[in-house]
């Protein structure tokens, strides 16, 4: 065992040189809250195909299972996307806990506080918590989901876990937890390492605006998939399988072994010459 | 019309007391032109209650002693103008610092603490310097920006503000970070960003900071505490990284 903890646990860890750790802990705080915070934009946008149409939100999906690169589908590439965004989340979470109030004494007086001094950032600080502690329930739900059944993602399928498998009061709660816990974390990172030349007004304004902008994406996506989801639901179970795509799209496909026995292979494919 | 009745609700406690419970009083005065808080308590204790306790000395936002919660936010009693405030007004003693009674509080007990734990003093390699000797030049950018975070007062209301000082007891706070910030700036301090990570390079120095900059913006002297901070926390984040 190293001398190190012999010290420590006598209480005299700052009579020695001090741990170069915490500095590495706010890095790896900030740099995996940007990651999470970049990712969810993303994810957004990528979830938001379903305004496009089905089809569209069928392509974006069949793109990162490598249909179009590999001819065939491989969900254990999303599998893989999502154990990384997971791993970068427990990361995150981890560290990010350790500045909640502690115990009750700590959250009584914080919260007074906020409340007493009606500042702004400090406010937005406890909506981080509130935010954050939901995350740690939802966010790994979603992540386990997402990750052990990738194939379950799709026009129907995910139109089908959202309203007949009743999920939609949980992507609901999700959404204004991650679009509020991500675009204020955003303006914090602004702040806090102070790396762009904005004023802070000028950042807080972009910050309710990107708010705004993603809880109404998310919303009207949310409110896609429900109408999908409510249509659908006397064929539950069933895959999308597109009729027709772009014909730009359809110049990319390559022509290689559509033989994915997971996935009904789609007829427009055997008609492409 | 120039005078109007107002409303003092005051916080009054006495720890000393052991039978005095927390409670808020009310006073009511006439508002006169160009009343500062300050005057308006000089007037309540003049006149009606020889007992409320609380501080000044300057009366001009030099000195810091009159830092006090003004409904809810840490200000200078002596630099607010009572026509600046709602009708009704609440006054309680700054948190995190020890309670003397009412409105007073020991800030300079804290600050004493704080400055020898963040060793605030010029550290010079030279073993026995010559006083007599005229003193290095400095470029005057450089005397500025020390000179800029040198005006802090050590009023207490960027502690009083800090919702991560609300919650830890050891956080230095941006007067203690503004400190640190203010003698690496200064050329004549020798300690290197290594030395200055074993004074702050913690959850009680400037990783404790959550960026909430309540302290940015209630500083009455407007120190530019966000800045420093997080220039503090780039040059603590990258000695940390090199193991310095």
């Amino acid at each position: 065992m190293s001398e190190s903890v012999f010290i420590v646990q006598s209480g005299l860890a700052e009579k020695t040189r001090k741990s170069r750790l915490p500095g590495v802990l706010d890095v790896l705080q900030s740099s995996t809250g940007l990651i999470l915070a970049l990712f969810m934009w993303g994810h957004m946008f990528f979830v938001a195909s379903i305004l496009l149409g089905e089809s569209a939100m069928w392509t974006i999906t069949r793109m990162f299972e490598g249909y179009f690169f590999f001819g065939k589908s491989y969900p254990a590439i999303v599998s893989c996307v999502v154990a990384f965004i997971a791993l970068v989340f427990f990361i995150h979470a981890l560290l990010a806990v350790r500045k909640f109030p502690g115990n009750y004494r700590q959250w009584r007086t914080v919260r007074a506080h906020a409340k007493a001094m009606r500042h702004g950032d400090s406010t937005l600080w406890i909506w981080q918590v509130y935010t954050g502690f939901l995350l740690f329930f939802l966010a790994s739900a979603h992540l386990y989901q997402m990750m052990l059944w990738p194939q379950d993602i799709g026009p129907y399928a995910s139109s089908d876990r959202i309203w007949s498998d009743r999920l939609w009061p949980f992507y609901l709660v999700m959404l204004l937890a991650v679009e509020l816990h991500g675009s204020i974390g955003l303006y914090r990172l602004a702040v806090k390492w102070d790396l762009l030349p904005l004023s802070r007004t000028f950042l807080k304004r972009v910050k309710w605006g990107l708010t705004l902008f993603f809880l109404v994406l998310g919303l009207a996506t949310l409110g896609a998939y429900m109408k999908i989801g409510y249509e659908h639901r006397f064929q539950y179970g069933e895959r999308y399988t597109p009729e027709t795509l772009p014909a730009w799209l359809l110049r990319l496909l390559p022509e290689k072994d559509f033989s994915n026995p997971h996935h009904k292979l789609p007829a427009f494919v055997k008609e492409t010459p | 019309m120039s005078h109007r009745q107002i409303t003092l609700q005051i916080l009054r406690y006495n720890p000393q007391d052991a039978a005095s419970k927390p409670c808020l009083q009310s006073y009511t005065l006439e508002k006169a032109d160009g009343m500062t808080l300050f005057i308006a308590l000089n007037e309540i204790r003049e006149q009606q209650d020889p007992t409320l306790q609380f501080d000044f000395v300057c009366r001009a936002g030099i000195c810091g002693s009159c830092a006090m919660m003004v409904n809810g936010r840490p200000r200078l009693a002596c630099r607010t103008l009572i026509s600046d405030l709602p009708k009704k007004i609440i006054l309680a003693p700054l948190p995190f610092f020890e309670l003397i009674g009412d409105l007073s509080v020991n800030t300079g007990k804290w600050m004493r603490g704080m400055s020898k734990h963040l060793q605030t003093w010029l550290h010079s390699q030279e073993e026995s310097p010559d006083l007599n000797r005229i003193e290095e030049r400095m470029e005057p950018e450089e005397a500025e920006a020390v000179y800029e975070m040198d005006r802090c007062i050590e009023c207490g209301c960027c502690v009083a503000a800090c919702g991560t000082a609300q919650m830890r007891q050891d956080f230095v706070g941006a007067v203690g970070l503004g400190k640190i910030a203010r003698f690496r700036l200064d050329p004549r301090d020798t300690r290197a960003d290594g030395d200055f990570y074993e004074l702050i390079g913690d959850d009680s120095g400037v990783f404790g900071c959550m960026s909430l900059l309540a302290c940015h913006d209630v500083c009455p002297k407007s120190l530019p505490l966000k800045s420093q901070i997080a220039f503090l926390r780039r040059k603590m984040a990258q000695t940390s990284i090199r193991q310095e």
